[in-house]
């Protein structure tokens, strides 16, 4: 058990000319469980392999507990790692590769056996362990992967990088709660690297939303969807993602071609900004509220997603079914005046009240 | 039941490749088969022996001899080729041009004609003038065309110069195709380089192996055109394999019919021992095979659970 933490880290794979993890500094506390979560080539996969030593950082510090880590090999971290297809001994049995790092660190054998014991109890993997792991389903394999991670006494995290990716669909969903059932009971550090928000966001404390090697924003699951503090959570999360509306603030009043939208709290804000609501809060409104045109409806059943437009905006909504909306429709939308968010350089910059909205022209 | 009338027609689209198959494979073994069993004299003037030249071929000492040469040989060629081709492939850089470079030099004993092989070291072996020769008398005698023991050498140097890099080249392919991830993995195991070896890449290299075995045993087995042109045997009968016998009876002295029965047998010893090769080294592949083990281990479980309810 141990806290990690990265100071000023950065990655470079071509010696500077572009970064793959830009300088971030993270603390990761004992035994939560976290996702690093963005699209492919973001650099999730650069920092898991940063804190489990297969890579070296172009600059700064890993620290566990207070040592300082980052020139110790990955054999002397404590760290596990899962891969994202199984990758397991083929010529050993299940029993063997659990074996396996203990007896690479010369633990007595009396030891072993009592670990390894202990280990396929905890996974489930007693009536596997005379087996090829090649006879096994791809999930059990898996299992076995993250279990010679495990069998280590010391480890203090369990790295994973997208583990589910050659999983069958009917098992991923057991493999993910076996994984979270085994956070519970070991109380170990996870870190969770995954491109499917639906994954990190039930499987994870504390989501680490990345782009471009920087991470944008780190918070729980709620934090990410309701209170985006940068442009690209809110395009990620969620399905459909956020609402982005090109609009002009001056002193705090906020204008999309002309039409008002609402006032920032702080009135000094002034410029092009862009303004952001997720299709869920875009309401149906009976008075005020801005007058939108209908485009089109989709049901997808239990919900709707509206197209609205006004002038040469687009704004999806998302919509209760049992609420009847036609193409060609003219009708109110109100923007929930608690999740309409101004941006600017895609960094949150204000809320909206677009209650105190009120006509410019 | 299925009352439907079976449509046979997709035979049709097999007779293409039973043609090809018959004219390319088929006919000409069968006409060696039709050979073997005949002494012919004249294309009108045939006499059927049965398999007196079958028998005959069995037991002359030099096919025997022969023979025996021919296993040392691929035996010797196969350990040291197989080892030393994974050596190579272990020491070729994996990136950028120093890899290709590596590729094309590795790969050039193998573009090169059999006959050149063989005329190149006739005279690179030759004592008075040839480098190798000349190197080694410089040390103690060398004589290719008198020693036996330095032709025969010769011959497996000549073999493994030319069919290494085929090893080495197999398995480099090999090797580049394990994920990085298994080295990886290995690393935060605190495997050793000879564990990783042993573990990761050794299996991993499994088929890639067998397949380099197969071939290179085949071609070893049936070697022709170097040795002949080497040594063309000598010296003595000391580098005499097979197929430089087989010349002889069929080209020199025209034996058309033991000639024949010569071939057959010579082409079933090869088919035996590839069959022996391949069945040894798939064997854990093979269905059935780890039922059988994990029925022993759910026998064994089930024994002890009854003795331990004897003992209940």
């Amino acid at each position: 058990m141990a806290t990690i933490r990265l100071e000023n880290i950065a990655h470079s794979y071509d010696g500077g000319a572009t970064y793959a993890l830009k300088e971030f500094s993270m603390t990761w506390e004992d035994g939560k469980a976290y996702a690093l979560l963005g699209p492919s080539g973001c650099g999730k996969t650069t920092l898991l392999n940063l804190m489990s030593g297969i890579i070296k950082p172009s600059q700064g510090r890993i620290y566990m507990d207070d040592v300082d880590i980052t020139e110790k090999p990955t054999e002397e971290r404590n760290i596990a790692q899962v891969f994202q297809f199984p990758v397991l001994y083929d010529t050993m049995t299940v029993r063997k590769n659990l074996e396996f790092p203990l007896k690479n660190r010369k633990v007595p054998a009396h030891k072993i056996e009592e670990r390894v014991q202990v280990i396929a109890e905890l996974l489930g993997l007693e009536d596997q362990l005379d087996v090829r792991p090649a006879k096994l389903r791809s999930d059990l394999q898996q299992i076995v992967s993250l279990g010679r991670g495990l069998v280590r006494e010391d480890v203090s995290a369990i790295l994973f990088d997208e583990p589910l990716t050659v999983i069958d669909q009917n098992f991923k969903w057991t493999l993910r709660n076996r994984l979270k059932r085994l956070h519970l009971a070991t109380g170990v550090t996870l870190v969770y690297v995954t491109h499917d928000q639906t994954e990190a966001l039930t499987f994870a404390d504390d989501v680490l939303l990345m782009r471009d090697g920087e991470v944008v924003q780190v918070g729980s699951a709620e934090d990410l969807f309701l209170e985006p503090s940068h442009e690209f959570s809110g395009y990620f999360i969620g399905s459909p993602g956020m609402n982005f509306l090109d609009v002009t603030v001056d002193s705090g009043v906020v204008t999309a071609d002309g039409t008002a939208l609402g006032r920032t709290s702080d009135g000094s804000l002034s410029g092009a900004m862009r303004l952001g609501i997720r299709p869920e809060f875009v309401v149906p409104a009976d008075k005020g509220g801005l007058e939108m045109t209908v485009q089109r409806v989709e049901n997808r059943g239990g919900f709707q997603i509206a197209v609205l437009s006004f002038g040469a905006h687009e704004v999806l909504a998302k919509v209760e079914s049992d609420i009847s909306l036609e193409s060609g429709q003219k009708r109110n939308f109100r923007f929930d005046p608690a999740r309409t968010f101004l941006f600017q350089h895609e960094k949150f910059v204000a809320m909206v009240d677009t209650g105190s909205r009120k006509e410019s022209r | 039941m299925n009352l439907k009338k079976k449509n046979n027609k997709a035979w049709l689209l097999v007779l293409p490749v039973v043609i090809v198959v018959a004219f390319t494979a088929i006919i000409p073994l069968m006409t060696v088969a039709n050979y073997s069993v005949q002494d012919v004299f004249s294309p009108t003037n045939r006499l059927y022996v049965g398999l007196d030249f079958f028998r005959q071929i069995a037991t002359d000492p030099a096919i025997i001899a022969a023979f025996q040469r021919n296993l040392i040989f691929s035996t010797q060629i196969l350990a040291i080729e197989i080892p030393l081709g994974i050596i190579i492939a272990k020491l070729m850089p994996r990136h950028g041009w120093k890899a290709a470079a590596a590729l094309v030099i590795v790969a050039i004993p193998l573009v090169i004609p059999w006959n050149v092989v063989g005329t190149t070291w006739r005279v690179f072996a030759r004592p008075d003038v040839g480098l190798l020769g000349v190197t080694i008398n410089q040390f103690r005698e060398f004589d290719i065309g008198n020693t036996p023991s330095d032709a025969w050498a010769t011959m497996v140097m000549m073999d493994v110069w030319h069919w290494t890099p085929l090893v080495a080249l197999l398995v480099y392919a090999g090797l580049r195709a394990i994920p990085d991830a298994y080295y990886q993995a290995a690393s935060i195991d605190g495997a050793s380089v000879i564990s990783v070896f042993r573990f990761v890449e050794l299996p991993k290299l499994r088929r890639v192996l067998m397949i380099a075995l197969l071939l290179r045993f085949m071609d070893s087995f049936m070697i022709y055109a170097e040795p002949y042109i080497l040594t063309g045997g000598g010296p003595g009968t000391a580098t005499e394999v097979m197929s430089i016998l087989l010349a002889v009876i069929a080209v020199i002295q025209f034996d058309l019919g033991k000639a024949a029965a010569f071939s057959l047998i010579y082409f079933l010893i090869i088919q035996i021992f590839s069959f022996i090769f391949f069945t040894v080294l798939t064997l854990d592949e093979r269905p059935g095979s780890t039922k059988k083990r994990q029925k022993k281990v759910v026998a064994s479980r089930r024994q002890g659970v009854k003795a331990k309810e004897g003992s209940a």
